[in-house]
């Protein structure tokens, strides 16, 4: 079945309008017609069009002011100008104002069909590529959940048979053990892997906003809704909804979702009309939502519809064997996107690796190899290239302990810092916490150089 | 009519439909005939396709080989533009049949409710051009047919 693609075509002459929309319709589309310019802006500024169909004589206002307009509160929208006079100059400030493309009536049969699917192809590849950008950094699947301990193994079966179904899944764990990378690697191999993924973060907004986010709102809706606005369900209709830290959801909020979860159903915020939406939800928190629930702070009918699956995903310290897997993976993932010729991490690194209880799990490793590959001068991971942040007291001081005199250490400091940022002075004494007059200052005394 | 299950009577010829002639653009306007076609419909009639020998337009097009009520009970069909002499070549009365063919069943398709067809060879193909009638073929894609029959059932 072809997708519903929405026209509205405007033209002041009645047979005009409904011959074209009768022919948009045998096509497949879509379609609304009205007689004037102000009730074209109207329903643009209510409703969502994929294409506009502009006469350009109309008592009124003519059809490139009626673009002009449309612009202002829709600036995707493609519009396409008609005319019954083919002139050079009337095509030429069409197009120079933005049209999309340019008819002449009457049209020879080919040419609406071929420049309506001109326009949607070309509207789906501006999504697609949108949508790819966004995915390209966090395209996440299976392959990029390394590990070899039995836990995590279990996790993985689990999660590839909770895949083919549509069941609620909660994933708890502690910060940074990689709970979004389970929640997409859940729906990139379920049937919906080729929908939209959409994630909330519900720690981040306040309650009013999250609402607005969840279920979009109507024009109007409040002080500042100038246009109706998609939410984040209806953007996940046919994929996943991913509700990152669920457990900072207000109790009015929770109320909400739990309706939606019952009913399949919404309106947006400030609307009248129920919205029907399939979508399955992932939840994740790093809290214990059952001590919440117990405690009165998380809504119990909530938390069993969200809980039908449950993933507890083991912290970092608790998988101690991945530890030299995940370091050769985030290794390799920073030596191709810093193009550097860091083959390896010494063993001291390793070592020190291993005995940390890295509190920021997965994320904090990734972070200790990323950053200590970007200092680092040499094509191996040493102890020095480590950042000063991380690991304890006594490892920082095992890791200088009558190694270096304090020249030395102030030396390599502000060489690496000079080096991250390829020299720019100003960036690099930011980073140093210094002004510039010292970081030259240093430079002369330490007689750098670039190299 | 084998392709819409039904039983088919062929209705005495009416006259030229003057009353759509367009002295401007020297052709008929289809969507007048269609409405006009309800005159000499009969009361037990499902469906009901006019063919006629003159060129059709809709006024945002240059020209219509047919034009029918989607998901109504009329369709109409022009042969002007299907004889091969239309493009100064000898007369082919099968090839004539065949086109024809293809697009009362184009037409009727529309009135049970199907709309254009991305597949080529579907009869359902929007044909623009006689190039793209004759590529296509008498016969309904697997999608159209499944639709066909899901909308001709309720």
């Amino acid at each position: 079945m072809k997708e519903k693609v929405r026209v509205l075509v405007v033209d002041d002459e009645l047979i005009m309008r409904d011959s074209l929309s009768d022919w948009l319709r045998l096509d497949g589309y879509e379609v609304t017609g009205v007689d004037n310019g102000a009730e074209a802006i109207e329903r643009v500024k209510k409703e969502e069009w994929d294409v506009l169909i502009v006469d350009l004589k109309m008592p009124g206002m003519n059809g490139i002011e009626v673009m002009q307009e449309v612009r202002k509160i829709d600036r995707g929208i493609p519009v396409i100008i008609m005319t019954a006079y083919a002139t050079v100059d009337t095509a030429v400030k069409a197009m120079k104002e933005g049209a999309y493309d340019y008819i002449v009536k009457p049209f020879n049969p080919e040419e609406i069909g071929l420049t309506i699917r001109k326009i949607i192809a070309q509207q789906r590849l501006v999504k697609e590529n949108i949508y790819l950008r966004r995915e390209l950094r966090r395209r996440y699947q299976f392959k990029d959940i390394i590990t070899k301990n039995p836990r995590m193994r279990d996790i993985l079966e689990l999660v590839k048979s909770v895949a083919k179904t549509a069941s609620t899944v909660l994933i708890e764990g502690e910060s940074g053990t990689g709970k979004e990378l389970i929640a997409r690697a859940i729906h990139s191999s379920s049937p919906r892997g080729k929908c939209p993924f959409v994630a909330v973060s519900c720690a981040a907004l306040p309650e009013t906003l999250l609402e607005t986010e969840l279920f979009g709102h109507e024009k109007g809706a409040f002080t500042g809704a100038i246009s109706a606005k998609k939410g984040r369900f209806e953007l996940a209709d046919k994929g996943t909804l991913f509700l990152d830290e669920i457990a900072e959801m207000s109790m009015k909020t929770q109320v909400d979702l739990l309706r939606v979860l019952e009913e399949k159903e919404f309106t947006r915020i400030g609307g009248t009309k129920p919205i029907r939406v399939d979508v399955r939800i992932i939840s994740a928190t790093n809290k214990n939502l059952k001590k919440l629930v117990a405690e009165g702070a998380f809504r119990d009918d909530l938390f069993y519809r969200l809980n039908v699956v449950s993933i507890q995903i083991p912290p970092l310290r608790e998988r101690m064997e991945d530890i030299p897997l995940l370091a050769e993976h985030f290794l390799e993932k920073y030596r191709i996107e810093y193009t550097k010729k860091v083959g390896e991490i010494s063993e001291e690194v390793m070592n020190l690796l291993l005995k940390h209880d890295w509190p920021g799990n997965v994320r904090e490793l990734e972070n200790t190899i990323e950053s200590s590959l970007v200092v680092t001068k040499s094509n191996i991971i040493n102890l020095e290239d480590l950042p000063d942040s991380f690991g304890t007291p006594d490892e920082k001081s095992y890791r200088l302990s009558g190694k270096k005199r304090l020249d030395e250490v102030e030396k390599e400091c502000i060489s690496g810092a000079l080096h991250v940022h390829n020299w720019n002075i100003k960036k690099s004494a930011e980073m140093l916490g210094i002004d510039r007059t010292t970081l030259y200052n240093k430079i002369r005394k330490y007689n750098l150089k670039k190299c | 009519m084998e392709k819409f299950q039904g039983e088919c009577k062929i209705l005495d010829a009416v006259p030229r439909p003057d009353y759509a002639f367009n002295s401007q653009r020297k052709q008929y306007f289809s969507t007048e005939i269609l409405r006009e076609m309800g005159r000499f419909t009969p009361d037990d009639a499902r469906k009901i396709v006019g063919v006629v020998d003159v060129d059709l337009y809709v006024p945002i097009l240059t020209f219509v080989f047919g034009e029918a009520q989607l998901n109504g009970q009329r369709a109409l069909v022009s042969l002007f533009r299907l004889h091969q002499e239309h493009y100064g070549m000898a007369p082919n009365s099968n090839l004539l049949k065949v086109r024809a063919s293809k697009e009362v069943v184009h037409e009727l398709g529309h009135t049970f409710g199907l709309t254009h067809c991305s597949h080529r060879k579907c009869v359902m193909h929007f044909s623009h051009s006689l190039r793209n009638v004759d590529i296509k073929s008498a016969d309904f894609c697997g999608g159209c047919s499944d639709l066909l029959s899901a909308f001709s059932s309720c």
